[in-house]
């Protein structure tokens, strides 16, 4: 990496960070609504992996996305507008904080039914080998939580019976909601699930961003070489609670600090720093050139309007079919009572 | 035209849409090797191969996800359950990601996708083979649900799922794979989804129905007919979505209507029509609408009680007397 993508890697996580605390203000103000999941502690990994992602190679996740959703290259506008569920949002407003995708930049998706996204990844590498996409490779990102259910199960035994490229790489923050992995898991690394499919993997540290992009480089190049899904099993932290509803009972203050000090971003910095690449002011300049994307994302995002209510029966078919019932309320509204 | 069963029916349609199309490809349990658990895709491993006809393993989630993953990078995928009992291990795939991703991403995604499935009972499988559930499914915007009740519609409307940008779940009936009938040869032979279809005149009284309870409304008319009575018989074709037009257009002039359906009454497809009955042809009802369905139990196995719960030709007979007499 030269000098500008590594500080446009510092950027990245920087941005992820300030815009999920500024998402947690608006949440607290009552702007953002419903769940929000947010990806504090973790950004290492979606930065790492996407900087090393080809634009052949497709991305999917679940619901804590935000983070995927900035390093896959969605306009932190276009992210915040969604969170405020505006209609310039990446997903038009009407997929929220856990549905964000653009599939122009080959991402698809924010999923949140637990593991479900799963056996679709396996679909999506299965449409590349299909077409004879040969260099592409599926990253399918998933939570330590999602090991434990039966779609993630049926979608690594096909990748393998069919032999399809797909990097399935477990974030492992070592809770499913508040529930340690040791107390959901019958094993306590992730990656030894694959043992029971043939599949080769390894577990990696992943709160350093560039031993990330290292390990998944290598990774994705074996893949793209000798074809068949990989499991790699990503140690990471996630400073918040689960979700914004979280009560965080379930473990103390102290573990949490103790990963802090790990920081991602703190130890990015000191590397950018040692290594010469940048200095402390030049790293401060970019902290507040991201404080002002996040400015303006939330101007972006608050100016944006409101989907227009004949955007609630858009997109529901893509061939024109008949809306078979407008709701007591447009009905009472169309006919002007 | 050419006579031939409802399997053959459905066998044509898929044979000329993989020759159309190198984009659709069909994925299940013993689709290749095998030839089909119900003999529908005998021969195209054969011929097709092992990259368009695609075993998979007992694994309905990794089959419905995966096909759904496909779709979305362009492929047409009609992925096959070998019954629809089994769609409720895959109720996930079908309800929160088929139904859900086109319009919960803001259009985005496209799924031109087609789950076809075996529904019915009859054939001494037991309660949790038998099943006919498929108003269930017809619950949910976002996806179309039909199902044929002739030969010929089930090559024409496969032929539209199949063409279809939309996630369409095609249910066939085992027990009326051995019907036969008329079948148009044209390879571009299409009939629209979500269009109900008149089989038969009448302005005595209106039958709806739709998949295997079509041919039984049709023996019920031929005996209402015996009796001087001329009933209209409306196929839904569709579940999802419901074409009323005709049957409202036919209960105007006959003021009666029984709906008949092989699942259970409860929460049924009739309980949908005939409440769209009230509410769009309140003034023209003669007589309260009748629904004939599946007596409310998990089939049994002993054929005598399977067939004393399922819907009878006899059934839609009598409940069209009672509504004329009502």
């Amino acid at each position: 990496m030269d000098k500008k993508e590594s500080i446009d890697l510092y950027r990245e996580m920087v941005i992820i960070r300030r815009l999920e605390e500024r998402a947690a203000e608006l949440y607290q103000q009552g702007k953002i609504g419903g769940f929000l999941h947010l990806y504090i502690g973790q950004e290492a990994v979606s930065a790492g992996i996407s900087s090393v992602r080809q634009p052949q190679d497709r991305l999917i996740t679940a619901y804590r996305d935000h983070g995927w959703a900035i390093s896959a290259g969605i306009d932190p506008n276009a992210v915040m507008a969604e969170l405020l569920g505006k209609v310039d949002g990446c997903s038009k407003g009407k997929g929220g904080s856990m549905h964000m995708a653009d599939t122009e930049l080959n991402f698809w998706g924010g999923h949140a039914i637990v593991g479900a996204h799963i056996p679709l990844a396996a679909g999506l590498a299965l449409g590349d080998v299909y077409q004879g996409n040969d260099d592409a490779v599926t990253i399918c990102m998933f939570g330590d939580g999602s090991t434990n259910i039966g779609f993630f199960h049926e979608g690594l035994n096909l990748s393998k019976v069919w032999n399809l490229p797909v990097l399935w790489v477990c974030e492992n923050n070592q809770y499913g909601m508040g529930t340690a992995v040791d107390r959901a898991s019958a094993v306590s690394e992730i990656r030894q699930k694959a043992e029971g499919y043939g599949m080769p993997n390894e577990r990696i540290e992943g709160m350093d961003v560039m031993e990330v992009r290292k390990e998944v480089s290598r990774v994705l190049e074996k893949i793209r070489k000798e074809g068949g899904p990989y499991l790699l099993e990503i140690m990471t932290y996630r400073y918040r609670g689960h979700s914004m509803g979280d009560p965080e009972r379930y473990r103390d203050k102290d573990e949490v600090k103790k990963w802090e000090e790990e920081d991602p971003i703190g130890i990015y910095r000191k590397e950018l720093i040692a290594g010469k690449i940048a200095t402390a002011k030049e790293l401060d300049a970019v902290d507040e050139e991201a404080m002002k994307i996040v400015d303006d994302a939330e101007a972006f995002a608050k100016a944006s309007p409101n989907p227009d209510k004949s955007t609630l029966f858009e997109d529901i078919y893509v061939e024109p079919t008949p809306v078979e019932y407008r709701g007591y309320a447009l009905e009472r509204e169309s006919e002007g009572r | 035209m050419t006579r031939m069963t409802m399997r053959e029916a459905i066998s044509k349609a898929l044979w000329e849409e993989m020759e159309r199309d190198e984009r659709v490809f069909i994925q299940g349990e013993e689709v290749g090797l095998w030839g089909g658990t119900y003999a529908v895709t005998k021969g195209f491993y054969d011929h097709f191969g092992e990259k368009r006809v695609r075993d998979t393993p007992i694994a309905e989630s990794a089959i419905v996800g995966s096909a759904i993953g496909a779709a979305m990078t362009g492929l047409r995928p009609v992925a096959e359950l070998m019954t629809i009992n089994f769609a409720f291990v895959a109720m996930d795939h079908i309800i929160n990601e088929a139904a859900k991703l086109h319009y919960m991403f803001g259009g985005q995604f496209k799924l031109p996708l087609v789950i076809r499935a075996v529904s019915g009972g009859g054939r001494q499988l037991g309660a949790t083979h038998s099943q006919t559930p498929d108003a269930i499914f017809a619950h949910f915007p976002g996806l179309k649900v039909v199902s044929p009740g002739t030969p010929a519609d089930a090559k024409g409307l496969l032929k539209s799922a199949i063409r279809s940008d939309d996630p369409v779940l095609f249910i066939e009936n085992a027990t009326l794979y051995q019907t036969k009938g008329e079948v148009p040869d044209d390879e571009d032979y299409l009939e629209p989804l979500g269009k109900s279809k008149v089989q038969r005149e009448g302005d005595d009284v209106t039958i709806v129905a739709y998949s295997k309870m079509v041919p039984a409304a049709l023996k019920a008319a031929d005996m209402l007919a015996g009796d001087g009575i001329n009933a209209e018989v409306i196929d839904l074709r569709s579940l999802r979505p419901l074409d009323m037009d005709p049957i409202i257009a036919s209960f105007k002039r006959t003021n009666r209507a029984v709906i008949a359906e092989e699942g259970w009454r409860s929460y049924g497809v009739g309980s949908e029509v005939s409440s769209r009955i009230y509410e769009m042809a309140f003034d023209y009802v003669d007589a309260p609408v009748k629904r004939v369905a599946q007596a409310e139990v998990p089939l049994p196995y002993n054929a005598e009680l399977e067939q004393l719960a399922l819907p009878q030709t006899e059934d839609i007979y009598h409940a069209a007397k009672e509504v004329l007499n009502g």
